[in-house]
């Protein structure tokens, strides 16, 4: 749309029921980079016992207008069963899991282990001079207790990205 | 009964099942097995084409003229590579069509193997959806699943890729696809409260349009005579974009002709001052709106399609309408009816329209023996719509002419190539529709440098006894693009004149068609005549006047309202936000 004012960029989580089929992912992921639409974080598993449905959890951004036509594209792709806007839905958890390595010794090291108890981090790994925390959250609380750990000898980080659910009894 | 059966049995016996007449293919390695299974199949006819993308667009032609999906048969690489085209076309343009590629066998997959491709990854992004059959057991359900996704919802390409061993695997076979659970069930029907504005909203318009499209021509021949129905309910006037022409009959007095960049005059003002829009299958095309900000900007607008992902993807709309558009007309008549609306006076907006019609849009001056391109289409429909003819068209300048002065009374008339605009296009799509239709005049519309883009194809409907007739509106350049660059790049012909061209008549003639060569306006008509009374294959080169242009043109990215009409300068250039514009 030339020459309309920028509208707001929204955060929207999108859970996406596909039918695990060799390729989807790379039909979601194309379908992305083809439309110019963006992917903040996406993750993937098979939720069933027989192995036949996974369940897509994709994090994007962009004005309201491109989140529905990123709704209703996805759900004009044959092997997608349902597409469940969370943001869009209400109240919902969401939730990362983080591997951070830290190393240090001392007082950085004390500190470390401080900030992580502060953060219910849990301890995965250890040698004299590091940890592997573990760290479950929303991307807010990892992005703090990373940042809080580049002071204190952050080596690196692994995030899985986001995966959510409405709140309440029922399915999205 | 349950035998064991191989791949390629089961994949001909399944297409047998779904109803396939036709399969427009070209052997290779990888397909060998298939081919095998077709030899002496006298349920399936095999239309051996030159040239793989000209099966994908034979197999187009097909589907568009009869309705019915097309199939095609394609080696693995290559053979696959070159079927993309016509692929990636069918899907910019609803084309229901089924592919079937021929694959290495399952061992050697990943292994760069003699005429690999990764024609699953290749195609993911132009097919509706596509296969790699690993399992022979899998073939007969996949076919089936095909098929269904073709023609069902908003129609479209599928491949399959059927790797040489699964070929020839044996599995159980009982005569019928095993069913399994439809996973995909499109929404035809609308809700009767949405039905129930969308008639209010036509009522209460003091200036209504409809604005329809390829969708009403995909819903089926019922979709036409709805949308007729409904536009004598409520007296609305008509346009339409390039693929939904023949929807409404162009002798209609409500008719305002094909809208957009090359559109009518009537059509672009009425959509521009119109207070309510209804668009029925019909997408808001870059080439229909013009600049996006300047769109109608007076009206409601209501939008009809089978598929989401269209509305509100460039326009915004305020009344959306999920459905197929034969049923969703249908439910507006009927709303309509038991609502007990009445027609609004339209006599102050038709009086306005008949002012532009005035302008008499698609008007050209003649130029003594020299034949206008536009003129030769219109001799051309003078002489054949008494014989209603297929039309398909290749690419540029001759596609809008044909489009702007050849006037359509059907649906399934009108063969082009509408969203890819795919040169090459329009000969393998008037194969295919002349298979389907035997008895049709087909004639494909075409220019000098666009024939020669699958002119290989002459040599198919020789071969298959295809009477389909070529009329090359022959002015020695790819016209559209020389337009382009005189509208845009003051006049630097930067390889667009179509140098070295053969004679193609003699050209014709090697090839067993008959050639004619029609230069000047007193042989033009019996030059047409010609062509028609020829029991087969005919060639026409008609010498139109070079430099001729088309018009009305609304610039890319200007407002409807900034139409260039004909006469008007067109010389100049343009700033680079313009020259980005496609």
């Amino acid at each position: 749309m030339t020459s309309t004012p920028a509208a707001a960029q929204e955060r929207h989580v999108l859970t996406v029921m596909v039918d695990n089929e060799a390729g989807i992912l790379a039909k979601i992921a194309g379908l992305f980079t083809a439309r110019g639409y963006n992917i903040d974080s996406l993750t993937v598993a098979d939720i069933t016992e027989r192995h036949d449905i996974s369940r897509i959890t994709i994090v994007t951004h962009g004005p309201p207008a491109i989140i529905d036509q990123i709704r209703a594209q996805l759900e004009r792709l044959v092997p997608v069963h349902k597409v469940v806007d969370l943001t869009e839905l209400g109240p919902y958890v969401e939730r990362e899991l983080a591997l951070i390595k830290v190393a240090g010794t001392g007082n950085l090291r004390v500190e470390a282990l401080r900030v992580a108890d502060i953060f219910r981090a849990k301890v995965v790994d250890t040698t004299t001079s590091s940890f592997v925390f573990e760290l479950t959250g929303s991307p807010d609380k990892i992005d703090t207790f990373v940042t809080l750990m580049k002071e204190l000898g952050l080596v690196e980080v692994g995030r899985t990205g986001v995966v959510g659910m409405v709140r309440g009894a029922s399915a999205a | 009964m349950s035998t064991e059966r191989s791949g390629a049995e089961i994949l001909v016996e399944t297409l047998v099942a779904k109803g396939v007449e036709f399969v427009f293919g070209y052997p290779g390695g990888a397909v060998l097995p298939i081919y095998d299974a077709l030899f002496g199949e006298d349920r399936i006819r095999h239309i051996l084409v030159r040239h793989e993308a000209g099966a994908a667009h034979a197999a187009e032609g097909y589907a568009r003229a009869t309705g019915k999906p097309g199939v095609v048969l394609v080696t693995s690489g290559p053979g696959a590579t070159n079927a993309v085209t016509g692929i990636a076309d069918a899907f910019m343009d609803s084309i229901p069509m089924v592919v079937i590629t021929g694959q290495v066998p399952t061992a050697l997959i990943g292994t760069d193997a003699f005429q690999e491709a990764d024609t699953v990854g290749i195609t993911r992004h132009c097919t509706k959806h596509n296969y790699l059959v690993k399992d022979v057991a899998d073939l007969a359900t996949i076919v089936d699943e095909a098929f269904h996704i073709a023609t069902s919802g908003r129609p479209g390409p599928v491949v399959i890729d059927i790797p040489k061993d699964v070929q020839i695997a044996h599995a159980r076979w009982t005569g019928r696809a095993p069913q399994r659970r439809t996973r995909y069930d499109p929404q035809v029907a609308a809700a009767p409260a949405v039905i129930a504005d969308a008639v209010a909203m036509i009522a209460a318009a003091e200036r209504p349009v409809f604005y329809t499209g390829g969708g009403v021509i995909n819903a089926g021949p019922a979709a036409s005579e709805h949308l007729r129905a409904l536009q004598a309910l409520t007296g609305a006037p008509v346009t339409s974009t390039l693929m939904g022409l023949g929807a409404f009959p162009a002798d209609h007095p409500a008719w305002l002709g094909m809208l957009g960049m090359h559109g009518t005059y009537e059509a672009n003002m009425a959509m521009n001052q119109a207070d309510l829009i209804v668009a029925v299958g019909a997408r808001f095309d870059d080439r229909v709106t013009g600049r996006l900000d300047a769109f109608s900007p007076l009206s409601r607008k209501i939008h009809v399609d089978i598929d989401r992902s269209s509305i509100n993807k460039t326009v915004r709309v305020d009344l959306p309408v999920i459905g197929d558009c034969a049923v969703v007309l249908a439910q507006m008549i009927d709303a309509w009816r038991a609502a007990g609306h009445e027609q609004t006076d339209q006599t102050g907006w038709f009086a306005r329209i008949d002012g532009w019609r005035a302008r008499d849009s698609l008007g050209y001056p003649l130029r003594g023996q020299d034949i206008m391109p536009q003129k030769a289409i219109e001799r051309l429909y003078q002489l054949t719509r008494h014989r209603d003819p297929v039309i398909s068209t290749e690419v540029g300048q001759h596609q809008m002419w044909a489009a702007q002065h050849f006037h359509f009374t059907a649906p399934n008339k009108w063969l082009t190539s509408g969203g890819l605009g795919t040169m090459g296009y329009g000969l393998p799509a008037a194969i295919g529709a002349q298979a389907g239709l035997p008895d049709a005049l087909v004639i494909d519309i075409a220019g000098d440098a666009s024939i020669q883009m699958n002119i290989q194809e002459l040599g198919t409907a020789t071969q298959y006894r295809l009477p389909v007739k070529v009329f090359v509106l022959n002015n020695e350049w790819m016209g559209m693009v020389r337009q382009w660059q005189e509208l845009t790049y003051e006049s630097r012909y930067s390889n667009s004149y179509s140098d070295s061209l053969p004679d193609f008549v003699k050209l014709a003639e090697a090839y067993g068609w008959k050639g004619i060569r029609i230069t000047t306006m007193d042989e033009l008509d019996a030059g047409i005549q010609a062509m028609i009374d020829h029991p087969g294959p005919v060639f026409v080169d008609c010498l139109v006047v070079k430099e001729a242009n088309c018009f009305p043109m609304i610039p890319s990215g200007a407002a409807h309202t900034d139409m260039i009409l004909y006469g008007d300068d067109v010389a100049g250039t343009m700033d680079d936000a313009a020259k980005a514009l496609v």
